[in-house]
């Protein structure tokens, strides 16, 4: 592959509820940070990617309604109908063509501005499964109980995973739920679907990301702080929550080692420095760290309770907070890009790991209980084993 | 700026959306739910390849990319292998919480169903409990033709 980095990035801060601003405005002020970021003007931008939801957003073909806002009247638009790390990935793509020396990508939602459970209920399949009124969170619920309940992992062990998050979120100014809370705040805080608890789940939040990739002739032009695509990769599993196990991510598994093969990567708990993984629940950041080889099959809620993810850990996950500290929808898994880039320039302010960080790690996830997942590897130097 | 905002009116737009649909449900599913409805018996579809036995019946398998050829009709009892407990209230939900969903493996099917459970003390819900499925009344060719799940021996 040859090589791409990000050479700008910008997000603006995820709120409840961002009545300053309609969504496009709310996306023209992450493309503006991202170009300050990257030292270039809007004619710098060689093509789009608009990442987007009709039914988040309320309008069909929404993807065109954020393009003047992107910089897409006269330039090629195109959208991901998805996470932002998949759009990331299809702008990454364009480049690799060789049709296009950048790539602009946004994603973006507002939470605040339609009812999430008639949303997320309307992922599932209208023959078979929607009837029965399953939205995201009561989906997920079955999930973390077939998890749990198959590995012994504990719901203490997950509620300090919500502490942990919750409490780097305090170090993130883009965050929306930054919070002091103890294992107990959590065990005690409202049982929503069991074994699913207000503090185990991600907050509804208005917010917008863009990332700037370019090709390796641009990037060197562009800035002298480029963060290398080491290795990327993305699996999808079947559809139906009942055709999978769901206390296994065999899609995940499967992004992971193709990621870390490009990136030559051997032993990721060793050589991934640091980690932004998508933990819409407490209980996913357990099961995605296995699924990206952390740790072995149910031992997620151990390495979260050993302290090996903390800030100040062997293997920090979510300093940024993850989505428990901010989760606006589609665009999420383009903040754990973001967020996984200034780690690598060493720019994350109060958020930065102590540990010098050669290679990072973003994931994204689509469907509905991780039935899809994006992996990227990013690092100062693009080499790879 | 931050002050401004604060005491600065915004206009909210209200939306006016509503969208109808109407899905064919295809050639097997149709046959499923049509047999849900008039014979109350439950079939699913075996993959000549993998061999699964799958439920709801598809025209091809998710996981060999092949026909499925075979109707195998599937128990109308089984054994929870996960569940959670709803404690808030949504319009779309099939009944008032608190109430329980869960993932039932039919005898006889090799994929779960997703439903939910009635009849049946939330407390002692647990994996591996026999539930055996209980046919709405009124049934109009619909998942819900299945009303719920309860346990075997009540």
């Amino acid at each position: 592959m040859d090589r791409v980095a990000i050479v700008g990035v910008g997000q603006t801060k995820h709120e409840a509820r961002k009545k300053e601003s309609s969504f496009s405005e709310m996306v023209y002020g992450a493309v503006k940070m991202a170009l300050e970021d990257a030292g270039i003007g809007i004619d710098g931008i060689d093509n789009v990617i608009t990442t987007s939801n009709d039914f988040w957003d309320g309008r069909t073909i929404s993807s065109m309604a954020t393009g003047d806002v992107s910089g897409g009247p006269g330039r090629n638009v195109s959208c991901v109908e998805g996470d932002g790390t998949f759009g990331a990935f299809y702008g990454l793509c364009r480049i690799l063509s060789g049709s296009y020396g950048t790539t602009l990508v946004t994603a973006y939602t507002k939470g605040s501005e339609s009812v999430s459970h008639l949303i997320t209920n309307a992922a599932f399949d209208p023959i078979h499964m929607r009837s029965l009124g399953l939205d995201m969170i009561t989906a997920c619920a079955l999930q973390a109980r077939r998890y749990m309940t198959r590995y012994g992992v504990t719901e203490e062990e997950l509620a300090l995973i919500s502490v942990k998050n919750h409490g780097n979120a305090l170090a993130n100014p883009n965050a929306h739920l930054g919070m002091k809370v103890t294992v107990e705040d959590v065990m005690n805080s409202k049982k929503i679907a069991d074994p699913l608890k207000l503090y185990d789940i991600s907050p509804i939040s208005d917010g917008a990301c863009c990332v700037i990739l370019a090709n390796e002739e641009r990037a060197k032009e562009i800035t002298n702080r480029p963060v290398w695509v080491k290795g990327v990769s993305f699996c999808a599993d079947a559809y139906l929550l009942g055709d999978r196990d769901l206390s296994e991510c065999r899609a995940l598994e499967k992004a992971a080692r193709t990621a870390y093969k490009m990136a030559g990567i051997e032993d990721p708990k060793k050589e991934i420095d640091v980690a932004e993984v998508y933990d819409a629940f407490t209980y996913q950041e357990s099961l995605w760290t296995e699924g990206l080889g952390f740790c072995g099959q149910g031992e997620g809620g151990k390495l979260a309770a050993s302290g090996a993810t903390a800030k100040d850990g062997e293997l920090p996950v979510n300093p940024s907070g993850g989505l428990l500290g901010a989760h606006p929808a589609i665009a999420a898994g383009l903040i754990r890009i973001v967020e996984a880039a200034r780690q690598v320039r060493g720019e994350a302010g109060d958020m930065q790991v102590e540990k010098d960080v050669q290679s990072a790690l973003a994931h994204g996830v689509n469907g509905v209980c991780g039935q899809s997942h994006c992996v990227w590897v990013l690092g100062r130097d693009g080499k790879r084993g | 700026m931050s002050d401004f905002w604060s005491e600065a009116e915004t206009i909210v737009i209200e939306g006016r959306i509503k969208v109808p649909y109407s899905w064919q449900a295809g050639e097997t599913a149709s046959h499923y739910l049509t047999q849900l409805r008039d014979e109350q018996k439950i079939w699913g579809k075996r993959c000549p390849k993998c061999k699964k036995v799958l439920l709801p019946p598809r025209k091809s398998c998710p996981f060999c990319f092949v026909d499925t050829d075979e109707w195998v009709e599937i128990s109308g009892e089984g054994v929870v292998e996960a569940f959670t407990i709803v404690r808030r209230d949504t319009p779309i939900q099939p009944m008032k919480a608190p109430f329980a969903y869960a993932l039932i493996r039919l005898d006889g099917a090799d994929t779960d169903l997703t439903h939910v459970l009635s009849e049946v003390n939330l407390n002692d819900i647990k994996e591996g409990m026999r539930v055996k499925a209980v046919f709405a009344e009124n049934r109009q060719g619909s998942p819900l033709d299945i009303a719920y799940f309860k346990p075997s021996d009540s």
